[in-house]
């Protein structure tokens, strides 16, 4: 038998969030944490968590597992569950709206702030803008992020200044478009994070390169704007 | 852009290069005072004082103790905007640590090149 603890938190009943203990039986198995969610909703049907694809690629089911944030649904029991216990709770720092179920608009925010876009004042050509397989090369490593927000939501940058530091997933796409040889409003892009919040923040703990289930680096991409910033501004 | 008026060098970048300059003035500081001390002072106040007379000794003090005023004024004025959210509250803690920045350097002044 499992003990699962999960946080519960419904603004229209509770006067506080509370943690609530299930016992779960896992027959034995390594099973995945969203799995053994499943297990709990069936006891409790009240229980409210986000998920959706349960393969890691659309990020919606970021939460906190014994103590670190990840993915429920690739991260398996045998990787969090110590002493045969698992403690959830929900990505911390943002507000909560239902138990596991967080409200992710200042996240979202920072992610429109940085024009995740390309931008190209150049007149567009009949066919696709190209790019030389050395300038594709530069994109990896960054484009892959899926804004489950589990490095942000690990940040304590973040959650003092969510509204106006950046955040490590901002800023890896930030860099992402920064460095794509398409774009051609590198100035004015990086003009837009030379204050003491948006980029420098950071304070390269590294928290997000350690939580992050792609395996991406966003301390890395900041260390590349700020060199970007720099070399433009000396 | 997230604006400010009370952060060192108005922009993020110069108040990050100027942190990271500083350290390293300090650090140089440190193995300079530390290397002299342990190399060849012999514990007595006119030593201490005739080395204070050189001007290089004066001159890197000085740009030490200006370090240290950027490098405070920089570390603690971002210490408060990420723990003290009252704005009033901020911003007397912010006044308090550049009046006592300014009164060190002043102080410093004084005692380097003062009879």
């Amino acid at each position: 038998m499992l003990v699962v603890s999960v946080y519960r938190y419904n603004p229209e009943k509770d006067s506080a969030p509370f943690m609530q203990e299930f016992r779960v039986d896992t027959k034995g198995a390594d099973l995945m944490v969203l799995d053994v969610l499943h297990l709990v909703k069936e006891q409790d049907n009240t229980f409210a968590y986000r998920r959706s694809c349960r393969e890691g690629v659309c990020g919606s089911d970021g939460m906190n597992m014994n103590g670190k944030n990840g993915l429920a649904c690739i991260t398996p029991l045998s990787e969090v569950v110590t002493e045969g216990k698992l403690v959830i709770r929900p990505l911390p720092g943002l507000p909560v709206i239902r138990d596991l179920v967080v409200d992710m608009s200042l996240f979202y925010k920072q992610y429109e702030r940085i024009k995740p876009y390309l931008l190209n004042d150049t007149p567009a050509p009949a066919i696709e803008r190209l790019q030389a397989p050395e300038d594709r090369d530069k994109l990896d490593g960054l484009y892959e992020c899926i804004l489950c927000a589990c490095c942000s939501t690990s940040c304590p940058s973040f959650w003092w200044n969510p509204d106006k530091f950046v955040g490590p997933s901002g800023l890896l796409q930030a860099y992402r478009f920064l460095v794509d040889s398409r774009d051609t409003q590198t100035r004015e892009r990086l003009a837009e994070l030379d204050d003491p919040f948006s980029v420098f923040r950071c304070r390269g703990i590294m928290n997000c390169v350690s939580v992050c289930p792609k395996g991406l680096n966003p301390t890395k991409a900041i260390g590349h704007i700020r060199d970007m910033l720099v070399r433009n501004a000396t | 852009m997230v604006t400010n008026v009370t952060n060192f060098g108005r922009s993020g970048l110069s108040d990050w290069l100027l942190q990271r300059f500083s350290a390293v003035v300090l650090g140089l500081y440190s193995v300079f005072i530390v290397g002299y001390m342990v190399t060849s002072f012999d514990g007595s106040y006119a030593e201490w004082s005739a080395f204070f007379e050189g001007t290089f000794v004066r001159v890197f003090t000085f740009l030490s103790i200006l370090s240290i005023a950027a490098h405070a004024w920089i570390g603690l004025w971002t210490i408060s905007t990420d723990y003290i959210k009252p704005t009033g509250i901020r911003f007397v803690f912010q006044t308090v640590c550049n009046l006592a920045l300014f009164t060190y350097v002043v102080w410093g002044v004084q005692v380097l090149w003062g009879a």
